[in-house]
């Protein structure tokens, strides 16, 4: 395996003649774009609360005025009172919102960013400038979307996965120019993404450090890896399918609509076969940093480091194969909901082996419960419940009662919020010292953990309930319904404990806000942890190292017998250690 | 010095246009005092109006003390049909302007109902649409020349929407309670009416001129006829829709 | 307010709510082997001074158990839901003396055709009702399923049925009702603004009341 020798823009660690402008606005710095993504995510994720606030006013107390609904125009909540069209609005909107603009660019934007070439030993991604119009083209996209709001008609309004015909036609959805801005946002993620997944892929081939094997380089990164392949292959099928959705919207196609020879489920087939691994996308990176925060946590090995990486490799590939679990009412044939029930059922494998290896790095282990190891031990507790309640699903006998109920939006919310949002609160808690120079507040961070753990529980376990009960998802007044109505004051429940854990985020907003500037100097490697990143200085220099460190080992050797310390970094050299056979080569 | 020249005598152009448009005459006036009157008529079989369960709505059935009927084809007693829009269709001077009054025309969902079942607004004046019902109704409007709109009004409230091309006729739904229709007249100028109770229209305020004035019917289609007025006169101009 | 699932009103709710339990259990024991697990690994490992954690990289056979444990479970599974799924949405399904009516979704709005006195759809005794479901108990219904705009969901929560209902295809769905009573349908996909509102009652008749509604909707009660 040949290192793409690095070329003249890197090793410039030791003078940085950049301005402003370059260094910190339109900088091809890995670890600048991971902050730049870092901060417009979390505003999208504000954006998305926020919305979803707005939902659980008109769940718990339909039909009343929202506090603060007056500054909404009369098309949206005369009187502060919300309309059933901008319900729908905001459902799809919080749902794009999330997914595509919060958590992905989150887990992917930010860390694969940040932490590959970090974690492997490189100066910088293989194509910088492929990196900062990556950002850019995301940030593009992100605006469009909230163009939506602002345009004649208003937002989409057909949920985040847009069914066609609803979505196709302006005179049924009653949106005309929101529904296709939804479109032309994602055909700019999409190129966001792919050349975002063409970097991160390149780099991890090529641009390992000497010593730096695929079996030495942490789970996050394998992870992350697998994830821009999934994302490589998936999102240029969105892209296709919301043009041709774009195009049944304006130019007079029919791609989608039966009227005229064109297949209402094609939309369906060709959303979920993105859709599907998109989900991947959206949990694989999550688990990736939770492996390295709990080995880190328990100062012990990652138990069955090639099961794990085996496991992802697994979950991706069955992941192309589950699509049509997302379409089990849908009118397909009824043969290929048997495969795919079959193909689902079969994917829940991977992922428990994943959660007992999990267990099995805790079990013996020496505990540290920092604010990373506690997000990522919930992590692993929320997402086992958000995983079972798939198998429900998987179920297609099941699924013909729960679809389209609450029992659906209570399992992705587990995975979604337990899962990845959790791993999320730790891995920004972790990877802070390394990107601002100073560490977020331990006391503070415990206390919005253990608030938004609870809240977080009380607000959606009980959507199973509702589920259970036949509860509708997307509908404005559950009250219309006469067996919905003994189940509303549940969904006022819901709604106060939906305020709170909202109200709790902005510990965590104003802990990351105010730890910028006030927050304890960071140590080189505060966690005591093993992977390459902290052998640097805290933050970490543009070009990263003069010369890249040499590996010696993997990245989860905790508690060693070979040294007194209960953590060994990969970049140590031992006594007893031979050099790799490619040795580094200076200035690089 | 060529260069300034073109430049000075097309900045010379500029300057006389927009001072022709500046003191250009205001329009004629647009206002008369000739009146078209008249009955339309209804000849052959009266048809019956299918009725309407409304039974899922127990609200607006309660409403009722026997059963509603759908309105499309309503016969009065004296033998004249109602819910016709008559209208000027051409006629008036080309330069005539007539501004929308700021005043509303109200139409209201009652008993899951479109009250009136057909009527008139202008270009540019608001249509105020009223839920007297407090439940949910949409209203979808389904205009080629206006931008289609549907707004959704889940409790007693009233939206304003404005039309701003002249269309004959924009087509209202509801699409919660399926049966509910209207249409909705939307014309430049003020001289239009809807036959009522008794049959009679009465377009007055017309200045001099000869008018093509047409008779709109949702399921009888149109008729024409010509009226040629002056001054103060009151021509009669009656209109005759058979059954079929 | 009810905390398990609603009361079962056809055939295959039964069957449907064992798979539920069943599906409940099994999940059940590994909720609590990991939750618990999870719980008193974080008391028992928590770090102390002087501590050493154990050092190891895994166990092969620990992998194998809990790789072939889950496997076969969920391969279980399947091959049990498999034979439900093909009972009530096979393509052969449909009992053969299925009771017809017809159901046209349409925002917002389930416009019901039924056979008229002749039980025959597509005759001249036809008639249509908005939103009313009435259906006969202990006799298999079959619904031709259709759409006019966009993607509806046919769904009765009792009857535990569901079933989408898509512009350009016709859709058998069947079901079998249980328990006589009036209960709810709604609409279970996203179709536009009114889908909150898209409802229908489902009446449950024995025979006689069933026959007795018949004779008095198909004389032209009101309908439209």
């Amino acid at each position: 395996m040949t290192t793409v020798a690095a070329t003249s823009h890197v090793a410039h660690a030791h003078h940085d003649d950049r301005s402003f402008v370059r260094k910190y606005i339109f900088s091809t710095d890995h670890k600048i774009i991971g902050i730049q993504f870092l901060f417009v995510s979390l505003f999208f994720l504000l954006v998305g609360g926020l919305l979803a606030m707005q939902m659980r006013w008109q769940l718990g107390f339909p039909g009343k005025p929202m506090p603060g609904g007056g500054i909404l125009p009369d098309t949206m909540a005369p009187g502060g009172v919300l309309l059933p069209e901008y319900y729908i609005q905001l459902v799809t909107m919080h749902g794009t919102f999330m997914v595509f603009f919060a958590i992905m660019p989150l887990l992917v934007g930010v860390y694969a960013n940040f932490l590959i070439p970090l974690k492997i030993g490189a100066h910088d991604m293989a194509f910088p400038r492929i990196n900062m119009a990556s950002f850019w083209s995301a940030l593009l996209a992100g605006l469009i979307m909230l163009a939506g709001f602002f345009v004649p008609d208003g937002a989409p309004r057909a949920g985040w996965t847009s069914y066609a015909p609803l979505s196709a036609r302006p005179d049924l959805s009653g949106a005309s120019y929101g529904q296709m801005l939804w479109c032309v946002s994602l055909v700019f993620l999409g190129l966001s993404s792919i050349l975002g997944s063409l970097n991160y892929i390149t780099t991890i081939i090529n641009n390992r450090a000497p010593g730096m094997t695929w079996f030495r380089m942490p789970l996050s990164v394998w992870a992350l890896f697998i994830t821009a392949i999934l994302g490589l292959l998936a999102l240029p099928v969105l892209s296709g399918a919301v043009i041709m959705l774009l195009f049944d919207q304006t130019i007079g196609t029919h791609f989608f609509d039966p009227v005229v020879g064109g297949q209402a489920l094609l939309w369906q087939h060709l959303f979920w076969f993105f859709g599907h691994p998109e989900v991947y996308i959206l949990i694989l990176p999550a688990m990736g940093m939770v492996s390295d925060i709990i080995a880190n946590g328990s100062r012990k090995p990652i138990f069955g480091y090639h099961s794990m990486v085996f496991a992802i490799v697994a979950i991706a590939f069955l992941g192309w194969l589950v699509w049509g679990h997302h379409m089990f009412m849908s009118g397909m044939n009824p043969t290929l909901g048997s495969s795919f029930m079959v193909s689902t059922l079969i994917i829940a494998v991977p992922s428990a082996i994943k959660t007992f290896n999990w267990m099995g790095t805790m079990w013996r282990g020496n505990l540290r419960f920092h604010v990373p190891m506690l997000n990522a031990v919930a992590f692993v507790a929320m997402f086992v419940i958000g995983g079972l309640s798939g198998i429900f699903m998987a179920a297609t006998p099941v699924d013909m009662f729960i679809h389209d109920t609450y029992f659906i939006v209570a399992h992705l919310h587990y995975v979604l919020f337990g899962g990845s949002l959790f791993a999320l609160f730790g891995a920004i808690t972790y990877w802070y010292p390394k990107m601002f120079g100073k560490l977020m507040s331990e006391r503070w961070g415990k206390v919005h953990f253990w608030l938004t753990f609870v809240l977080y529980n009380l607000v959606f376990f009980p959507m199973h309930t509702l589920g259970m009960a036949g509860h509708m998802r997307r509908i404005y007044d559950p009250t219309q319904y006469e067996f919905l109505k003994p189940y509303q004051p549940l969904n006022e429940f819901i709604s106060i404990s939906a305020f709170a854990l909202f109200a709790v985020q902005a510990i965590f907003a104003l802990n990351f806000i105010l730890s910028l500037k006030w927050g304890k100097r960071a140590p080189q490697n505060p966690w005591e942890d093993n992977g390459l990143e902290w052998s640097l200085p805290a933050p970490a220099p543009h070009g990263n190292w003069e010369t890249v460190p040499t590996v010696y080992r993997g990245p989860y050797e905790f508690s060693s017998p070979e040294v007194p310390e209960d953590y060994l970094p990969q970049y140590r050299k031992l006594p007893t250690d031979r050099e790799p056979a490619r040795a580094p080569v200076a200035g690089h | 010095m060529r260069k300034l020249g073109s430049i000075a005598a097309i900045g010379v152009a500029v300057l006389v246009v927009a001072l022709a448009a500046w003191t250009r005459q205001p329009a004629a006036s647009a206002q008369g005092a000739a009146t078209v009157t008249g009955k339309v008529k209804f000849t052959g079989a009266k048809p019956t109006n299918p009725p309407i369960d409304m039974s899922e709505e127990p609200k607006c059935k309660a409403k009722y003390t026997t059963t509603p009927t759908k309105e499309t084809v309503v016969v009065n007693p004296n033998g004249t049909l109602a819910n016709v829009f008559v209208y000027v269709k051409s006629g008036l001077p080309a330069s005539a302007k007539y501004e929308a009054p700021k005043t509303g025309v109200v139409i209201d969902q009652d008993g899951c109902h479109y009250r009136p079942h057909v009527l008139g607004v202008m270009v540019g004046q608001p249509l105020e649409i009223k839920n007297s019902d407090g439940i949910l109704h949409n209203i979808k409007a389904k205009g080629v020349k206006n931008r289609p709109f549907n707004i959704s009004q889940p409790t007693t409230m009233t939206s304003t929407r404005t039309f701003s091309a002249p269309e004959v006729m924009v087509p209202l739904e509801c699409n919660v309670h399926g049966w509910m229709q209207a249409y909705l007249g939307v014309l430049p100028h003020p001289f239009y009416a809807v036959t009522g109770a008794d049959g009679s229209f009465t377009i007055k305020g017309l200045p001099p001129g000869t008018y093509t004035i047409e008779a709109w019917h949702e399921k009888y289609g149109t008729q024409t006829a010509t009226v040629t007025v002056a001054g103060t006169e009151s021509k009669t101009q009656d209109f005759t829709f058979a059954a079929k | 307010m009810h905390w398990w699932l609603p009361l079962q009103g056809s055939t295959f709710a039964g069957e449907i709510d064992g798979l539920f339990l069943a599906i409940t259990i099994i999940t059940g024991i590994a909720f609590v082997i990991v939750e618990a697990g999870l719980l008193w690994f974080v008391v028992k490992y928590r770090g102390r001074p002087g501590r050493k954690a154990y050092y190891t990289h895994g166990s092969t056979r620990a992998e194998v158990i809990w790789t072939a444990i889950p496997a076969v479970t969920m391969v279980a599974l399947g091959l049990i839901s498999n034979h439900y799924w093909v009972k009530i949405k096979g393509r052969n399904s449909v009992p053969p003396n299925a009771y017809p009516i017809a159901i046209h979704a349409k925002q917002f709005e389930w416009q019901v055709t039924y056979p008229g006195p002749d039980g025959q759809l597509g005759t001249a005794d036809d008639f249509e009702v908005r939103n009313q479901l009435h259906v006969p108990v202990g006799r298999p219904v079959v619904v031709h399923l259709t759409a006019e705009d966009v993607i509806h969901s046919f769904f009765v929560p009792v009857f535990r049925v569901k079933q989408d209902a898509v512009p350009g295809m016709n859709i058998n769905v069947w079901f079998q009702a249980t328990v006589p009573g009036t209960y709810e349908l709604g609409c279970a996909e996203l179709c536009g603004l009114g889908h909150y509102r898209m409802r229908a009652q489902v009446f449950v008749h024995t025979q006689e009341e069933f026959d007795a509604w018949m004779k008095q909707a198909a004389k032209g009660g009101a309908t439209s």
